[in-house]
């Protein structure tokens, strides 16, 4: 090893380092739609087949979607209905808000902003207060706040990005709330970064024809996040963690009206009663659709749509999943991380082997993601580790050269660090990429208050689906998390004042979805929703075994 | 302590390292990190994972290696395993955050010392910086809290991902990252002032300066739409 990597690739890498001078203004032209269209049909995910098939039952039956969606929902609960005594409530709330990333803990913030007492509050959550990809966000988060721009442009670009298929109220919802929650998260203390003249920093993103990317150096999603989770502990909102949601529950007007939670560390289930419910459960990384590593976070399943649609909540937009351009091809240790889009803002470009461009490192992400997989499928201009992953060179130190030493240090901390870690030093040699599972971009469907199809429920962030149209752009989903989560918590005080109690609690939908899975004659039984993923090695699994009921 | 092999694993080829989990001897495959080790080694996780790339500290992970007295700690998602490690993984850290309201304070020693009088222990032994996996000065940083320089406090504390290893190893008993958690929220709040073009453009939205321009591009049909967005133009995205 030279310098963290092997000589086989440090080859490849004299030839990147000694094009860069050569290559600094060299600037790729970027593809027309028809292009775009064309890489995207030969080499996105999305657009093979194999990897996808309709659903078998439901209210979206026959939409087609990734295998390992279609999986979780052609899946039997993962407890026995029968088993559950739903006339024991142990939590009678006013809004329970399921799952504590970004989005549930906006909602639980604006939930007591808007005037619901606190005690009638319960945020709950798989692992704990803030294990979410909203801390994994790096980059930033977009928002229409600088003279030369506006929200009718970043509207423009976010409905280009997802290939005019976005639902629009929903996009002005989220362009025309963003210098609000910018605002808003200043009055929380967030240390967004800013020029010497007072003015925010504002980088481009893949897809976007304004400078608009407020970032907290490569942590702003983790800056976003400690404000949020230091202002839940402030507010004194109750909090459950390790308790996973597994169902959400009903009552006999078929609204939803709490759900079932299961301890994770005890193995009991509970049974919150709610007026409200806020689904903030996130995505599905988690479930490696089409085989891909994944930027997500442990608890990141896709468990929210396997509820909602029991619930009968009306899905979206879910045949679309982004694959980011840039994950981490080598170090093995940290294949499929998020190498953020920044590097690229900043000017890093995408390089084969022997050092040449290959592509406008800028495209919407689905197109950028596809131009770098038709390079290491159908050409032999990629880089191949010792262990065999494919991928090409994001050439790191140009920033430098173009911003100045100590630009990286001072934009890109965690990057630098994550490789330095493995003694690679980005300043000098580019890192390998790429693309890897990175966000769901459908879900369920919601309106702009956050409503979904089913009354009692609600929805904000990754879970939803429609924002994002095919295909999210950078900085727009830490936006999201923000917009809707305060627009579900707003919603959800006004229905607390409502006054509408909720009724006898029933899982009788959740045995009705058990009748139509049956008649799927699934040749093997699964379950959901999956909590968590499964890496235990096979040598493992092949022997686990179950003890009969015992004091163990 | 030897590990007994079993001979499941004695017919293994890989190239492995034999690591102690809480004691416990495993052998795994030497290119794998300390949270995939466990894993391999079949461990189901629940505590001590979280994010599994290094930003969100649930993997806090206190280890010594075989014949070396040094206690290390580093996050188990980026650490790789090395041959005779004894580890052990904090679940949970517990540690006192002050509650407090950011409209109702200010950014000065005096604040610093209300919701965490405990900085005044400080030793200055340094262990909390030594023990960081982030390489933050955080002793640096609590002394600047005293010195109420928050600025300072708050930069130097920016990369805090909140493990608690430094709250654990502080024989002050300071829950560092708490502390730097109001440092940065007084710096952000009171010092970085937000420019007034953002105040300005939420004025105009709340007045419904964009409305009409809405209503005109969400009328379009989709060809048209198409039409705008390739028109659209792109100013000079090289500076921020």
């Amino acid at each position: 090893m030279i310098r963290g990597y092997p000589e086989s690739m440090r080859k490849s890498i004299d030839k990147v380092n000694k094009t860069r001078d050569k290559r600094i203004d060299q600037i790729m032209k970027d593809l027309t739609l028809e292009e775009r269209e064309k890489v995207l049909h030969e080499f996105h995910p999305d657009y093979n087949p194999a990897y996808k098939r309709d659903i078998g039952w439901g209210q979206n039956k026959g939409d087609n979607v990734p295998n390992e969606v279609a999986d979780i929902l052609e899946s039997y609960p993962i407890y026995d209905p029968d088993e559950i005594d739903l006339s024991q409530i142990d939590y009678d709330v006013g809004v329970l808000i399921i799952g504590a990333g970004g989005a549930g803990t906006a909602a639980a913030l604006w939930t007591v902003y808007s005037g619901v007492p606190k005690d009638k509050i319960l945020l709950a959550t798989k692992l704990r207060l803030g294990d979410c990809n909203t801390v994994m966000a790096q980059g930033g988060i977009q928002a229409a706040d600088r003279p030369e721009d506006s929200p009718l442009i970043h509207y423009l670009d976010a409905m280009g990005g997802g290939h005019f298929k976005n639902k629009p109220e929903l996009v002005k919802a989220l362009v025309s709330d963003g210098p609000k929650i910018i605002k808003w998260h200043k009055e929380l203390g967030l240390m967004y970064d800013q020029n010497e003249d007072g003015s925010f920093v504002e980088n481009a993103g893949g897809g976007t024809s304004r400078n608009r990317m407020h970032c907290a150096k490569d942590y702003t999603g983790m800056e976003i996040f400690r404000n949020l989770k230091d202002e839940v502990i402030n507010n004194e909102i109750p909090l459950l963690e390790f308790s996973p949601a597994v169902e959400l529950l009903k009552d006999e007007n078929g609204r939803v009206a709490g759900a079932l939670l299961y301890n994770l560390e005890t193995k009991e289930y509970s049974v919150v009663r709610a007026k409200t419910t806020i689904l903030t459960t996130g995505g599905f990384g988690r479930l490696h659709i089409a085989g891909f590593a994944t930027t997500n976070h442990y608890g990141a399943t896709g468990d929210g749509i396997v509820m909602a649609y029991r619930a009968g909540a009306k899905l979206r937009d879910l045949d679309s999943t982004q694959f980011h351009p840039t994950g981490a091809a080598f170090p093995e240790q940290i294949v499929g991380l998020l190498i953020t889009e920044k590097v690229r803002s900043l000017g890093a470009q995408v390089l084969g082997k022997n050092g040449e461009q290959i592509c406008y490192p800028l495209e919407p992400r689905d197109v950028e993601a596809a131009s770098i997989i038709k390079v290491t499928k159908s050409t032999d201009n990629y880089v191949e580790t010792p262990t065999g992953m494919r991928g090409v060179w994001l050439d790191s130190p140009l920033i430098e050269e173009i911003r100045g030493k100590g630009t990286i240090d001072k934009n890109l901390a965690a990057m630098k660090r994550m490789f330095s870690r493995f003694d690679i030093d980005m300043t000098e040699d580019p890192i390998l990429v790429h693309p890897t599972l990175h966000y769901q971009n459908g879900g369920v469907e919601l309106d702009e208050h956050g409503y979904t199809s089913v009354p009692g429920l609600l929805g904000a962030g990754e879970i939803s689906g429609g924002v994002h149209g095919k295909n999210r752009l950078m900085g727009n989903s830490l936006l999201e998390v923000n917009v809707f989560g305060r627009r579900a918590g707003i919603t959800a005080a006004k229905e607390y004042k409502r006054g509408k109690k909720p009724g006898k609690l029933t899982l009788s939908h959740v045995k009705k979805a058990i009748e139509q899975i049956d008649t799927l004659n699934l040749k093997k039984k699964r379950f959901s929703p999956v909590i968590l993923p499964e890496y235990r090695s096979e040598a493992v699994r092949d022997r686990l075994i179950q003890l009969f009921e015992s004091s163990l | 302590m030897a590990k007994a092999i079993s001979m499941r694993e004695k017919k293994e080829e890989l190239d492995t390292v034999t690591i102690y989990i809480m004691g416990q001897g495993y052998k795994v495959p030497s290119s794998l990190t300390i949270m995939k080790a466990m894993e391999y080694a079949g461990f189901k996780l629940k505590r001590g994972v979280g994010c599994r790339a290094g930003f969100c500290g649930a993997c806090a992970t206190v280890y010594r290696k075989l014949g070396d007295y040094k206690i290390y700690a580093n996050l188990a998602c980026q650490t790789k395993v090395e041959d005779g490690m004894y580890l052990t993984q904090l679940p949970f850290v517990p540690a006192n955050k002050a509650e407090y309201n950011l409209d109702e304070i200010k950014p000065s020693i005096s604040t610093m010392l209300r919701f965490y009088p405990e900085i005044a222990r400080c030793l200055s032994c340094n262990a909390c910086s030594r023990v960081c996996p982030q390489d933050i000065q955080v002793m640096d940083y609590v002394q600047y809290s005293l010195q109420g320089q928050i600025d300072k406090a708050a930069e130097l504390a920016f990369d805090c991902i909140q493990c608690g290893l430094c709250a654990i190893r502080c024989p002050a008993e300071i829950p560092q990252y708490h502390v730097a958690t109001l440092a940065r929220r007084l710096h952000g709040r009171y010092h970085m002032i937000a420019p007034d073009t953002l105040e300005q453009r939420v004025k105009e939205i709340e007045e419904g300066k964009y409305e009409k321009g809405f209503e005109e591009l969400m009328s379009l049909s989709e060809e048209e739409l198409k039409k705008r967005y390739v028109a659209r133009d792109f100013i000079d995205q090289k500076k921020a």
